[in-house]
């Protein structure tokens, strides 16, 4: 710089940080001081670039959900006018309180079930390193699991669907080795996982449900449970449930 | 019934923080250089910040609050650590000269890449102020008590970042065998 003004003095006027009788002093000199009107210029291009170039990253959809709902006010907090709504609900509870409570031990049987699902699948997807086996081809991937899950299980032939097979793994639920396969489609990860029936933890009703906003669908073949989940729409859901009961 | 004076409207604290989280997310990625660390980071950040939310002073400055949780959270973390270990400002301040430069010409060259791996190389004290600067257009008072400094040393800190940074994009332009002492 050829003029006295420190560099540091025209950063805080473009930062807005002098005082005003500071700055139009700095103003009034900089309209005979090429040089100082330079390095203002090149300043505020400075400036710019480095704001541009600052906001970068965008946090994922899934960890802004479960920064929200770390943070959302607990419900019971504002239960007060909920009463309005529930005195109908309650009549009905009452009416039906044997039906409920069956109904509600189920329910969180399946819910239980259905969140630890859930987990595995979003675990997965988060890991570095999602599937053991990476591989679209079912017959690289389906004698992988020989040996380390105690059942064997087809896979479908995916030609001429939008479906792709990308690996597996092995999981476990309740204790119990099962094969856990990742499907894509369109860009959404579906997962597919295959247990033992034992009638006891897997054993649920089928169907499709909808479980932490996620699709599930369920069924029971030769012994096996299967479920599949992802965050795409139910009929896609099913149309892989299709191709996995007609796997030969 | 005596009724505290100083008793304002409840501050929801989801209200406050949650319109920050998309910049403090971008803040603690550049910190950390690595996406699963900025998750926990800024986990971590709202965990504290949601336990300490009764000992913030409403009407006082709620985003330098937050941002200060942040980074001291950063600084306690492992890489925080490894980050900020033997940092001498001063060392820093002998590195190359820009003023031989005609910086107009290299910064309209630069393009944004350029200057996000200029600022991704930077020492993390000088990444953090001019983040704080630029990007969260915060006053020189704000970045005072988000980084626990006094105001004097804003300006100076902020002096020798952009200097910094300068001679980042000015070696980055300049061919391979060209770099200074190199």
């Amino acid at each position: 710089m050829a003029c006295d003004v420190g560099r540091e003095k025209l950063d805080a006027y473009l930062d807005g940080e002098l005082d005003s009788s500071e700055a139009a002093a700095l103003s009034a000199h900089m309209r005979n001081c090429n040089s100082c009107a330079a390095d203002a210029l090149e300043g505020v291009q400075m400036k710019r670039a480095v704001a541009a170039a600052g906001k970068r990253y965008e946090p994922r959809a899934r960890f802004r959900e479960k920064i929200t709902n770390h943070i959302t006010t607990k419900p019971q907090r504002n239960t007060g006018w909920m009463w309005i709504l529930a005195v109908p609900a309650l009549s009905v509870i009452i009416l039906s309180v044997g039906v409920a409570l069956y109904v509600n031990h189920e329910s969180a049987r399946r819910q239980r079930v259905y969140s630890e699902l859930t987990d595995l699948h979003v675990a997965t997807l988060a890991s570095a390193t999602p599937v053991d086996v990476i591989s679209t081809d079912r017959h690289t991937v389906k004698p992988w699991f020989q040996g380390k899950i105690p059942f064997t299980f087809n896979l479908p032939d995916l030609q001429g669907t939008e479906f792709t097979l990308i690996g597996g793994r092995v999981a476990y639920l309740a204790q119990s080795p099962g094969a856990h396969l990742i499907y894509q489609l369109r860009k959404h990860e579906i997962s597919v996982f295959i247990f033992q029936d034992r009638g006891t933890e897997t054993g649920l009703p089928s169907g499709t449900t909808n479980a932490l906003s996620f699709n599930v669908d369920s069924w029971t073949q030769n012994g096996l449970r299967y479920f599949v989940l992802g965050d795409v729409s139910s009929e896609d859901i099913q149309a892989l449930s299709k191709l996995l009961q007609d796997a030969k | 019934m005596e009724v505290p004076e100083q008793r304002l409207p409840t501050v929801n604290f989801e209200d406050l923080a949650m319109p920050l989280f998309d910049q403090l997310y971008n803040f603690a990625r550049w910190l950390t250089q690595d996406t699963a660390e900025a998750e926990d980071l800024v986990q971590e950040t709202f965990a504290k910040a949601l336990r300490g939310f009764s000992s913030f002073q409403p009407g006082t400055n709620f985003r330098a609050w937050i941002y200060r949780i942040l980074r001291n959270s950063f600084l306690s973390s492992r890489s925080g650590l490894k980050a900020t270990v033997a940092f001498d400002e001063e060392d820093h301040d002998t590195v190359g000269s820009s003023d031989a430069t005609p910086e107009t010409l290299l910064l309209e060259r630069s393009n944004r890449e350029m200057v996000q791996q200029a600022l991704a190389e930077l020492p993390i004290q000088y990444r953090e102020i001019l983040l704080l600067c630029e990007v969260e257009e915060m006053s020189y008072q704000e970045i005072a008590e988000t980084l626990a400094v006094p105001p004097g040393t804003v300006m100076s800190r902020l002096f020798r970042a952009r200097k910094a940074l300068r001679n980042g994009v000015e070696s980055m332009q300049k061919p391979q065998g060209d770099r200074h002492g190199m």
